[in-house]
């Protein structure tokens, strides 16, 4: 079985590989051999942009996500929390942020498993650290930066996004905002919940890469196919500067707009990361861009009002001011270096 | 047989409560099954990732949703 598998996934990675490398030259070969269709054209252009960005940011999807959901299986919530549990604030927010981002995460878990760290004694403020990174550092968001904007634009994003969430918990638990948490979260005390699944082998972990992909690509695919047909038809039609004026480098106020205008937005990175690819190509610098993004993806009006069930208004208030605010810097930070 | 369907209602846990109705009624199985969406009942049972399938207050699988199959073997073996 497992030998079976194992075959299936060299060819398949082989097949990849060599599909991956020629995807360029069959593009072009496609769009030249098309009679009517002129080299230069905006429109021509367009199609050439949307023909070789969708099947590339899919495979890169596909690969990824399958080894990242391999990578996952060796971690689950309850070893996180152990590893969590009475850790000392800031190298608490350091590894919890670090564990955001390769513990499984769905937003939908996002009550119990709050829950579960603190009723185990897991500080407040690490809590938030692993909650604000795990949503916001996804292996989606990643690989659509990475296949849009190269590794440089995907690396500072992962590591501006881990800093704002290691920095954002550590303030959170300095300003001591236990007391806004709904009283009865801390009259339960959790046992530690065993193990019930038991050991996973090898074989299993596999098959975890594979419905790993199937859920994933299943799920966004078609995001990134309208991301980026927009964008394509964005790359052809609209002018250059199109959003210089508006948004540019010398308008002081567009990152705390972008940020005003991400954190009630909420869309899956799949969607939101294609779009701002054109932001960026028509004159929004990228401190811009990257606070839009991470308020977009880390920040959600339906994740706080799932929230609302256990924390008290005022600390997720304070909650998304704190990480609305580093993201903030963050924009300002990237928009005068670069 | 007691059956019971952890989940605070997102798309999962309805996939998982629709899945489990279907393999109990076509396998004639006798059980019954409860959705439990209140959080304080849920964080009895210790789990920090929803969905999850619970018979006879152990629970079986948690934070995913298992195959038709496998949902079959758990319910008859």
């Amino acid at each position: 079985m497992v030998w079976k598998k194992l075959l299936k996934i060299v060819t398949g990675i082989i097949l990849w590989y060599a599909l991956y490398h020629y995807l360029q030259l069959f593009t072009d070969f496609i769009i030249d051999s098309i009679p009517g269709l002129q080299k230069g054209m905006h429109f021509t252009e367009a199609l050439r942009f949307f023909i070789f960005e969708v099947p590339k940011v899919l495979m890169l999807l596909i690969l990824i996500v399958f080894f990242v959901g391999i990578i996952r299986s060796f971690f689950t919530p309850e070893k996180t929390r152990k590893v969590l549990e009475g850790k000392s604030l800031f190298a608490g927010n350091i590894m919890a942020g670090l564990l955001g981002i390769v513990t499984p995460f769905c937003s939908c878990s996002a009550i119990p498993l709050f829950l579960g760290f603190v009723q185990a004694g897991v500080p407040l403020g690490v809590t938030f650290s692993f909650l604000i990174s795990a949503p916001m550092i996804n292996e989606v968001a990643v690989i659509l930066l990475f296949g849009l904007f190269g590794w440089k634009v995907a690396l500072i994003y992962v590591l501006t996004g881990l800093v704002i969430a290691i920095f954002s918990g550590f303030v959170i638990g300095k300003l001591k905002l236990e007391k806004y948490v709904e009283s009865w979260v801390y009259l339960h005390k959790g046992e530690e919940g065993e193990e019930s699944e038991g050991q996973i082998t090898f074989d299993q972990r596999l098959s975890l890469g594979f419905t790993a992909v199937k859920e994933i690509v299943g799920k966004v695919w078609i995001y990134i196919v309208i991301g980026i047909a927009v964008g394509a038809a964005a790359h052809g039609y609209v002018p250059e500067s199109f959003m210089t004026n508006l948004m540019g480098k010398s308008v002081w106020y567009s990152v705390p707009l972008s940020v005003l205008i991400g954190v009630p937005l909420y869309s899956n990175a799949a969607g939101i990361i294609p779009i701002v690819s054109v932001f960026i190509e028509k004159g929004v610098p990228l401190g811009t861009a990257l606070a839009f993004m991470m308020s977009v993806i880390g920040l959600s009006l339906p994740e706080m009002i799932i929230l609302k069930k256990v924390l008290k208004l005022p600390l997720i208030l304070a909650f998304t001011g704190i990480v609305a605010t580093g993201i903030m810097i963050v924009g300002f930070l990237f928009n005068v270096i670069f | 047989m007691d059956i019971k369907i952890l989940g605070t209602g997102c798309a999962k846990c309805k996939t998982l409560e629709q899945l489990t109705r279907d393999v109990v009624a076509k396998n004639n199985i006798d059980a019954t099954i409860t959705k439990v969406d209140d959080i304080v009942e849920i964080m009895k049972y210790n789990i920090m990732t929803t969905p999850a399938l619970v018979i006879d207050g152990k629970v079986i699988t948690k934070g995913r949703i298992p195959s038709a199959e496998e949902i079959k073997e758990l319910l008859t073996k």
